[in-house]
């Protein structure tokens, strides 16, 4: 009895904690899907590691407001990304653009790869030739099927 | 010339740990603002103390201010704001504040309490204006030129050593 009352109190507590967390739906569902979806692509400045849809920052919660205003002026995303990294800079955009300051950014781990398979095929090439270069002499393959027979008497 | 290929790993090694020690002392949250050497941007807000005051960026072009972002809830404008009385006293450059989302009541209260270095201080009730210049972490502070532009951004508090060895040698130099 006590644990089913306790288990009907804790279902309360997660159903009412889950009411609290829900994003309050505005006026326009379509305008504010499209805000979210747009937000999951700009970081928070405050929490730098959240998404400015994720965040529960003051910051973000204003901005995610100014994008659904600037929306309903009939800006496109594309706008509106333009007017937050002119404030924000472009740390704000989760996909950095393709700049000059960017090129290692984004062609880095691609010239790792290619450069680390490179040397990987050029080690193994060398090795291929020297394994091939040096033929075992009629004595050392003598000595070598003597000791894969297992008999060690031969043993020197 | 055979063993120098050996040294190749320690150089990537050198460089790595070279990256890697400069980061210890990067902060994160210190984001270079997009505005520097920009135009500060437009504003038109009442001051603080009073309602039927205004004041806009335009009035305050022809001469070097600080622009200081601050809110009575704000900690860190709690331990900066010292420095900022003691700075105002010398006269060096004209304080203005920016009062980022608080209430009228409480930034006076506060004011009252803390001592007040500013000129005026703006009264940006919802934030607006603090998204037009940039700002994610109250207190920060910008130094703006006689045409308007943006010439430094502190963010997070100011101390002695900022204001003697960036704010006063720059405001100088914009002053000259």
């Amino acid at each position: 009895m006590l644990s089913r009352l306790l288990g009907a109190l804790l279902l309360l507590a997660l159903l009412t904690a889950g009411a609290r967390e829900a994003a309050p739906l505005g006026e326009d569902p379509a305008l504010e899907h499209r805000m979210m979806v747009l937000a999951e692509e700009l970081r928070c400045l405050v929490c730098q590691n959240q998404t400015l849809a994720d965040s529960h920052a003051d910051l973000a919660a204003d901005l995610r407001q100014e994008i659904l205003e600037l929306m309903k002026k009939g800006q496109s995303d594309e706008q509106i990304k333009r007017y937050l990294v002119a404030r924000y800079g472009d740390f704000v955009l989760y996909r950095p653009p393709l700049k000059a300051a960017t090129w290692l950014l984004w062609f880095g781990p691609g010239v790792l790869l290619v450069g680390g398979l490179a040397a990987l095929y050029l080690v193994l090439l060398r090795r291929r030739r020297l394994a091939a270069a040096e033929p075992l002499s009629a004595e050392q393959e003598q000595r070598a099927l003597e000791l894969l027979s297992g008999d060690e008497g031969q043993l020197s | 010339m055979r063993y120098l290929r050996y040294l190749i790993p320690l150089g990537a090694f050198l460089v790595l740990t070279g990256f890697l020690f400069r980061g210890l002392w990067m902060d994160p949250h210190q984001v270079p603002s997009p505005l520097i050497d920009k135009p500060a941007p437009q504003f038109r807000l009442t001051q603080v103390a009073d309602p039927a005051k205004s004041l806009s960026r335009d009035q305050m072009l022809g001469q070097v201010w600080l622009l200081n972002v601050w809110a009575s809830w704000c900690v860190s404008c709690r331990e900066e704001h010292p420095v900022l009385v003691e700075f105002a006293k010398s006269g060096i450059v004209p304080i203005y504040g920016l009062d980022y989302k608080d209430t009228r009541d409480e930034a006076l209260k506060w004011l009252d309490r803390l001592g007040n270095p500013y000129q005026a201080s703006l009264f940006d009730a919802d934030g607006r204006v603090g998204i037009d210049y940039g700002v994610y972490g109250v207190p920060e502070t910008y130094v703006i030129d006689k045409s308007g532009t943006i010439r430094y951004k502190q963010i997070g508090p100011i101390t002695p050593e900022i204001l003697n060895e960036k704010i006063v040698p720059l405001v100088k130099k914009l002053n000259a």
